[in-house]
């Protein structure tokens, strides 16, 4: 089946086939490999992306549903080269060790940000509940996403 | 200490994993390139009768299927450290299993196919005959008379039988004690769960018959030794090993498995690459689990809260067949930790390793350790629980003091090895001053009047770091099958730019980082002009890898000296370029100037320049700075400290809320603070989970029913609060830097801390003792009764 998405600003066409993960398609057909996949239960939160402006799963959905939509992924979050205040949040706080699930965490926290400028550690720690990270103990991902939130708000 | 060592700076790592650019294992692309998928047992205990796979070969786009008889040439995984000094009744796994399975989710069959969907279709038509077995999944039923039995070569299910101490003195001391403590305590079996799974990557080219294998792997090297060296039987130079991006591991990567030599045998069979990655369920099922112990613990005590003596037996349950360290774990990494930071006069360890139909159980964060340090602290509060004093008082009465370093606690249960510093009051302390442990038993009394349950646990452990020397661990000692040095290279180009490679294997911790401060301080040259390489077998030195927090203890120490030795050569060549006798100059802020006139210097960067051209060397001097070594430690380290931790318990549900939770660790000199007190919150978490939810079960088929992440309670972002952090240093001497090792400290630590704490919130119903985790529902039955 013939799918169209806009992905960080580029138009891309292609045929899947209907059982296609969006997640796949990202990965496989448009090798945006930053999208991490890190279960098959839809509980990790490693694949979030952005989907009309949403963080949403990206192993949640095929990708004949997102036919037409608007995405983004992390590897279009930095703008002309230049970090995101949330990337460079993560970096400066030590909000990561492996890497593995920061795409998602910090595509996730960004949305987060959007619905709620200025979250408290515990609207933080509940926002990210669907995000799973085993090296940070979390802690320093909420030091992150606060950390952020200043900036962005600073910079607002 | 220089301009970066101890300062917190930001990681190297970072921009390109915050982007999105990292390639993790998952994310390689190989130019004709195919998909594997493993066609797993459905049993615990089976034999195989037949498979049939004639359905699973007519699916288009598909390559092969291949069962474990088309791979008898392929010699079965190694173990490679049996416990030091017993016989261990050996059995590891195929890369696919011919004529019996010991567990679910052993691989039996494999499918090759264009991509990994169709390969998936397959599989599930690939038709098993299995003759089910009986099961027997708990270790202590394994070995009573008339249990299953997994193997012919292992009698009662027993794999070994390994002790330590001396069992005579103990029981004889138990016999004077004024109280005796008994009880058991279980360590529940967990699952590792690294956000990334397990996969590999084969390539093979025929006509040099050499092997390039991507794995998810802690240890590249020690990989590749063991597939080619005793799976395939081929030279260890026809293998590279490369692990690509590594998403955590806590030990499960460290291990050889079926897989990752299975890919590699069909790429050699097809001649094309193949690529498998498992799925988050293979990854429960199949990829080791850790601890699983069931100990029967006496601990004697006089009435003053001196303990006279420990004695423990545990039945470690070590799954279906054996994984590449799995008996060393429950033996020399467990029984020799048992004095904890007291000095107890008599100690015995009695330990059974015992095979039972479930997955395979290796070492997991802490390894071992945390196992010894939860029995060690549970014990201390159970005997001041018994005597009515304070756990605190109890645990200063038994502290080994400063004046006995080094000290050799009793029993020979160490073999020797030596604590060679400590101050264990020191971080109790400190501990003490950010918790105000007066005011909090005020504030208990108070909560309990109003129905609330408040408690509070105490942990002031120690650990075994940097495990060593080689000869002590290695063969005729311990029984690790190799040794267990480091390595680092350092080459300064001729620009000046440094590239250090280095046998650890990091895959999370920040080594690239740490290293560059080590050698950017070393040399006096800026951190941006440092590059660190590592996680291939081509272009690092041999090296044993990343775990048991060995990278800055040993792989860090390795590299102070590499420096060493490049310094040293600049020193000779740098005087030659001043018309100066090597001892009238130093080596300084990365220039070589003479004694007293600081003016006339060459910088490093000249110096690199002219070693690297060699149009002129002192006599004797070979071109190019570029020098590796090779750090053997004298010691394994100890690092030690105190953890507070602080839960609510609530009476009508039986949940219990972590409130807040101190740490003060003393890892000896820290490199950069941030990394080291990242790896702190990483272990709590983990060692928290273990406390009051993780727990992998098995049910008496052997199904796993804790198989997913809706199953396994991996903590979520608002299960843990933020930690409260601070350190004491005592340096270590067992390596220049100084350094001790900090990966799994929190996680041996914070166990028994939250246990300690939920117990004591418990006082009040008469609970002394619950096994982890402590569940709403464990709890409130326990409030109920
Ligand atoms: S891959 Fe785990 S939630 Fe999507
Ligand atoms: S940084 Fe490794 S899983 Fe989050």
């Amino acid at each position: 089946m013939k799918v169209s998405m806009r992905v960080n600003g580029v138009d891309h066409e292609h045929d899947v086939e209907p059982r296609t993960l969006l997640v796949q398609h990202l990965r496989e057909n448009l090798r945006l490999t930053g999208t991490h996949v890190g279960c098959d239960t839809s509980q990790c939160g490693a694949c979030t992306i952005h989907v009309n402006g949403e963080a949403v799963k990206a192993c949640t959905m095929f990708a004949i549903q997102a036919d037409g939509a608007e995405i983004t992924t992390i590897e279009g979050l930095a703008t002309n080269g230049e970090l995101h205040p949330m990337q460079k949040a993560f970096w400066e706080n030590h909000g990561l060790q492996c890497g593995y699930c920061t795409p998602g965490m910090i595509m996730a926290s960004v949305d987060m940000l959007k619905n709620n400028p200025n979250p408290t550690e515990e609207e933080i720690r509940h926002g990210l509940e669907g995000n799973f990270c085993r090296c940070t103990g979390y802690h320093n991902i909420v030091k992150s996403v606060k950390a952020a939130a200043e900036s962005m708000q600073g910079g607002a | 200490m220089g301009k970066y060592i101890g300062e917190s700076v930001l990681r190297k790592e970072d921009p390109r994993l915050v982007t999105g650019e990292a390639k993790y294992l998952e994310d390689i692309q190989l130019s004709g390139m195919v998909h594997a998928v493993v066609k797993r047992s459905d049993y615990a205990h089976a034999k195989i009768k037949n498979i049939d796979t004639s359905e699973a070969e007519k699916v288009p786009g598909v390559i092969g299927v291949w069962t474990g008889k088309d791979f008898e040439d392929v010699n079965p995984m190694p173990c490679a450290w049996q416990a030091g000094g017993v016989d261990n009744n050996a059995n590891t796994p195929r890369v696919l299993e011919i004529d019996k399975v010991t567990f679910t989710g052993q691989g039996v069959a494999v499918v090759v196919a264009e991509d990994r969907n169709i390969a998936e279709d397959a599989s599930s038509k690939i038709v098993v005959d299995y003759e089910e077995l009986p099961t027997v999944v708990s270790a202590e039923e394994a070995i009573k008379p008339g249990a299953p039995q997994l193997h012919e070569n292992a009698p009662n299910n027993i794999c070994m039988e390994w002790e330590c101490g001396n069992q005579e003195g103990t029981e004889k001391a138990l016999g004077e004690a004024d109280v005796v403590v008994k009880e058991q305590l279980v360590n529940q079996r967990l699952i590792p769960s690294s956000m990334e799974p397990r996969g590999a990557i084969a390539d093979y080219q025929p006509a040099t018959e050499e092997f390039t294998v991507w794995m998810t792997s802690q240890a590249p090297h020690v990989h590749r030794l063991l597939a080619t060296a005793f799976v395939f039987g081929i030279p260890e130079t026809k293998m590279r090993v490369i692990a690509a991006h590594v998403g955590g591991g806590f030990g499960c990567k460290i291990f050889l498995y079926p897989e990752y030599c299975l890919v590699a045998a069909l790429a050699r069979k097809i001649e094309r690459p193949v690529k498998w990655m498992e799925t988050r369920s293979e990854n429960f099922a199949s990829t080791t689990h850790g601890r699983d112990h069931v100990t029967q613990i006496e601990v004697g005590a006089k009435n003053d809260g001196t303990i006279n003596s420990l004695k423990v037996t545990t039945v470690a349950n070590l799954g279906g067949t054996l994984s590449t360290i799995a008996p060393g774990i429950p033996t020399t990494l467990y029984g020799r930790l048992l004095s904890g930071t007291y000095k107890f006069p008599n100690i015995y360890c009695g330990v059974k390793g015992v095979y039972t139909n479930t997955g395979m159980v290796d070492a997991y964060r802490g390894a071992g350790r945390p196992e010894a340090t939860y029995v060690v602290e549970r014990a201390l509060d159970l005997v001041a629980n018994k005597l009515g004093m304070d756990v605190l008082d109890v645990r200063r009465k038994n502290f080994i003091q400063t004046n006995q370093f080094p000290y050799l606690p009793a029993d020979g249960i160490t073999k020797g090895l030596t604590y060679d510093s400590g101050d264990y009051e020191k971080p109790l302390n400190k501990a003490l001053q950010m918790f105000n442990y007066g005011n909090f038993r005020e504030e208990q009394k108070r909560a309990r009047d109003e129905g609330k349950y408040l408690g509070v646990g105490f942990s002031t452990y120690i650990e075994a770091c940097g495990v060593a020397p080689s000869a002590w661990i290695g063969v005729g000692g311990e029984g690790w099958g190799a040794g267990l040095w480091e390595s680092a290279n350092i080459r300064v180009h001729l620009t000046g730019k440094v590239v250090v490679t280095t046998g650890s294997s990091p895959h999370g911790q920040g080594t690239e980082t740490t290293m560059a401060q080590i050698a950017a301080d070393e040399l006096g040259i800026p951190y941006e002009d440092v590059e660190v390489k590592y996680n291939d077998t081509l272009g690092t030195p041999f090296g044993y890898g990343t775990y048991g927090s060995r990278s800055a203890a040993v792989g860090g120490a390795a590299l102070f000296n590499a420096v060493q030795k490049v310094k040293q050569k600049a020193v000779r060549i740098g005087a030659h370029m001043l018309e100066a006798s090597p001892d009238d100059v130093v080596f300084e802020d990365g220039k070589v100037s003479v004694k007293g006139s600081p003016d006339q210097a060459k910088t490093i960067q000249e110096i690199a320049g002219a070693a690297a051209l060699g149009y002129s060397l002192p006599e004797g001097d070979e071109p190019f700075l570029d020098e590796t070594a090779y750090f053997d430690p004298p010691n394994t380290t100890w690092p030690f400290g105190t953890h507070i931790c602080v839960v609510e318990v609530e009476k009508d549900t039986g949940s219990v809320m972590v409130k807040k939770y101190l740490a003060v660790d003393d890892v000896g000199n820290v490199v950069n603070p941030m990394i080291v007190d990242g790896q702190i919150h990483g272990g709590i978490a983990q060692g928290v989970a273990q406390a009051l939810w993780e727990s992998g079960e098995y049910n008496e088929s052997g199904q796993l029913v804790s198989g997913s992440m809706m199953d396994y309670a991996i903590p979520r972002t608002d299960c843990l609060p933020s930690f409260e952090l601070d350190r004491t240093v005592t340096p270590s001497p067992t390596n220049p830097l100084g350094v001790k090792g900090v990966g799994e400290t929190g996680t041996i630590a914070s166990t028994p801390a939250v246990v300690n704490a939920v117990m004591d919130a418990l006082s009040p119903f008469g609970v002394t003792h619950l096994d982890m985790p402590l569940t709403s529902q464990k709890i409130w039955n326990a409030i109920q009764s």
